[in-house]
């Protein structure tokens, strides 16, 4: 069997056995499982208002599905998304809130501001790494919590209008549009999804297609054959983190800018940094692969919230199965032995 | 070949789901039948979006949820579509889709349950004009929302009272969720309570930052136990969960030794029966269910703000713990301090600011 069709078809083993497992809990605690799925589907898909908001969901969950799978491609496992997402959502909220300025100029500048954020967010463990070997798994992991109280200390102090939150930002610096509302009858979608796609295509063009690329994917392959091919390992590490937290601040920018329009203190992760790790592992690290598991965690997790009205199945069930899925992936060791089972039958 | 086996097994995989799925159908069919019968006459349904504490919080959130069932009880309605129901939310993000999905629903009226609602609850009931909300534990100035505010601070002093009554050490503590107003007007009104009753007693205030993290809560209380203080009073929501479980601990190990815990928004002596000395309750269960009756007979207050206090019974303290050496007196204090607040000759400040200039006299 080709490695291709291979690496596609793993993850979509994954997913089944994880809904068949799923299926198997529900059967097991007293719930109808084909209610439970179609409150699911139709949760996320019954109605455009829904499918709005899956977009809305999926929008973020690309972007930092995006951060860590280009971190992971040059061999750094960048758990710090979720920091870098809240320092890239203060900082697209702050621009939006301090500066008026023409929307051609007001937008990107916020989302730059976001960029540039999550980047530095991401430097210090990049540099950390490069520079004195310090795992940065520890280091993200440690920048995540700093970011977090950082944050909320800034909007308690400095930007509180009321209520542990800042202000509203300004029109010009919304992604959000009146059209996009009206069209999924009043969701909360907005713009962000184009940006994220275009981010799915620069994170392909990047890696794919440049020198740049080759030599961030050899980094990942084998630094020591890359530094002997000549190529400085130490500049890589720390430009992967640097682009890796700039995708994660940009997620960060589709909540402030997009979602929210504002930025409250946070009693805790919001979890789509964490969420963007599953994302890239069930994607295959891929920009596509990337951008079609988004949409399943997303529908997943908006279509779960009309599960215990529907079905009366409580949503934590869809916990267990995308934690059940995250599960087979992370397993697709056994999946691939049973694939090259079937294979080598085959060839018999 | 090797591509006929692996449809074979995609399509074995794919059957065995269907054929689960199938047999669990046929299992809750009837039930869900007869339960969907008895709703056709069309009844004033209500439902609640909680935020991330969740439902089972064991303090804000499952009070609220305590008053949709009362309310649904009385009325006669079920669970479920045009009755009562909750939606709970995991993110921020998660608010506006709840809200919007219940008042699709059908939900004659749909609450929003605490203050990190607001923006959802003043955006949502613009564009769901035709429904009705309402809000806990803030204001928003729409036609079609009611708010609800509490006296938590009336509450809080209650439980100072009963704290500095108590306490051998002189040593309290105070562990708080997020610095917002709300848990602002606990601590004010808590610190309040303690200097009113016992001016030298020291009060130790914490805040863990978060609602829903028991492990901090269980962290910063045995911090504050073994460092003297043997009664604590959370704000925290599940937070202080860690609290109980704490002060429960070390009962166990040293039953003679004297550890109290105080509780908040609903009697939270189920937690620890040994441990917890009282509770400053907040009815949200109360407010709750008496705005849904309002509502159910046509006198929604739209756009209006209903304050609840100690005066309208929506604070109060749940009975002192018989367990408690100074019961007695405690007791006697809080009856003389509820009847002084509900006849206005103090006034229990809402906000640090306020309680600088605080004095009982």
């Amino acid at each position: 069997m080709s490695k291709r069709l291979r690496s596609i078809l793993t993850p979509i083993i994954a997913v089944l056995l994880g809904i068949i497992v799923g299926t198997i809990i529900m059967l097991v605690s007293g719930y109808n499982p084909v209610d439970a799925y179609t409150a699911l589907w139709n949760g996320a898909f019954g109605d455009v208002y829904y499918t709005g908001e899956v977009i809305r969901q999926v929008t973020p969950y690309i972007l930092a599905g995006l951060a860590v799978a280009f971190a992971f491609r040059v061999g750094l496992f960048n758990i710090g998304v979720e920091g870098q997402f809240i320092v890239g959502w203060l900082a697209a909220v702050w621009v939006g809130v301090a500066f008026d300025l023409p929307k051609v100029i007001h937008l990107p500048l916020a989302i730059i501001a976001a960029m540039v954020a999550g980047g530095l967010w991401a430097f210090i463990p990049g540099l950390l790494k490069a520079r004195f070997r310090v795992h940065e798994v520890i280091v993200t992991i440690m920048m995540n919590y700093t970011a977090l109280h950082t944050v909320n200390y800034i909007i308690r102090t400095k930007l509180n209008q009321g209520s542990a939150k800042t202000g509203m930002i300004h029109e010009s610096a919304s992604l959000r549009s009146p059209w996009l509302q009206e069209l999924t009858t009043h969701s909360t979608m907005h713009w962000g999804i184009m940006i994220a796609i275009a981010c799915c295509f620069i994170m392909w063009f990047l890696l794919e297609k440049t020198t740049r690329g080759f030599e961030l994917r050899a980094v990942g392959f084998n630094q020591d054959a890359a530094h002997y091919a000549g190529m400085s390992v130490n500049k890589n590490i720390i430009l992967s983190m640097v682009i890796s937290g700039a995708f994660a601040g940009i997620a960060g920018a589709m909540e402030g800018l997009g979602t929210f329009g504002y930025m409250a203190v946070q009693g805790g992760f919001t979890g789509v940094g964490f969420n963007g790790i599953a994302v890239a592992l069930l994607g295959g690290n891929t920009a596509l692969g990337v951008f079609f598991s988004a949409l399943l965690f997303g529908s997943l997790k908006i279509g779960a919230l009309s599960m215990p009205l529907e079905a009366g199945v409580p949503k934590e069930l869809v916990d267990i199965i995308i934690a059940l899925i995250v599960f087979f992936v992370a397993s697709s060791y056994i999946i691939r032995v049973v694939l090259d089972r079937f294979s080598k039958k085959g060839v018999k | 070949m090797k591509k006929r086996k692996i449809g074979m097994a995609l399509s074995l995989v794919l059957a065995a789901g269907t054929l689960l799925g199938a047999c669990g159908k046929s299992d809750t069919n009837k039930p869900a039948d007869t339960s969907k019968g008895g709703d056709k006459e069309k009844a004033f349904s209500v439902a609640m979006v909680t935020d991330v504490g969740g439902v089972d919080d064991k303090s804000f959130n499952q009070s609220a949820w305590e008053g949709l069932k009362d309310f649904g009880k009385d009325n006669g309605l079920k669970k479920g579509k045009g009755g009562f129901d909750y939606a709970q939310s995991t993110s921020d993000a998660d608010y506006s889709t709840n809200l919007n999905t219940l008042a699709r629903q059908g939900f004659d009226l749909v609450y929003g349950i605490g203050f990190l609602m607001h923006a959802a609850v003043d955006e949502i009931s613009q564009q769901q004009a035709k429904s009705k909300f309402a809000i806990v534990d803030d204001e928003v100035k729409q036609p079609n929302v009611a708010s609800i505010m509490f006296k938590e601070q009336e509450a809080a002093f209650l439980a100072g009272v009963a704290a500095a009554l108590q306490t051998k050490t002189n040593h309290i503590g105070f562990i708080g969720g997020m610095k917002i107003p709300v848990i602002e007007r606990f601590e004010s009104g808590f610190l309040a309570g303690v200097k009113a009753a016992k001016p030298e007693a020291k009060v130790d205030v914490q805040y863990s930052g978060a609602f829903d993290k028991a492990e901090l809560g269980g962290t910063i209380a045995s911090k504050m136990y073994s460092t003297g203080a043997d009664v604590i009073f959370h704000a925290a929501g599940a937070t202080g969960n860690g609290l109980f479980k704490e002060a429960g601990d070390l009962k166990k190990k040293d039953p003679s030794r004297e550890i109290w815990a105080i509780g908040v928004d609903r009697d939270q002596n189920d937690m620890g029966p040994d441990v917890v000395l009282t509770s400053a309750m907040k009815r949200v269960d109360v407010a709750v269910k008496d705005l849904s009756t309002k509502a159910k007979d046509g006198k929604f207050p739209g756009g209006q703000t209903t304050t609840y206090g100690l005066q309208e019974d929506g604070v109060g303290l749940a009975p002192i713990n018989s367990k408690a050496s100074n019961k007695d007196a405690i007791d006697k204090a809080v009856k003389e301090w509820v009847e002084k607040i509900k006849s206005g000759a103090i006034k229990v400040p809402g906000t640090l600011e306020e309680l600088k200039t605080f004095s009982a006299k």
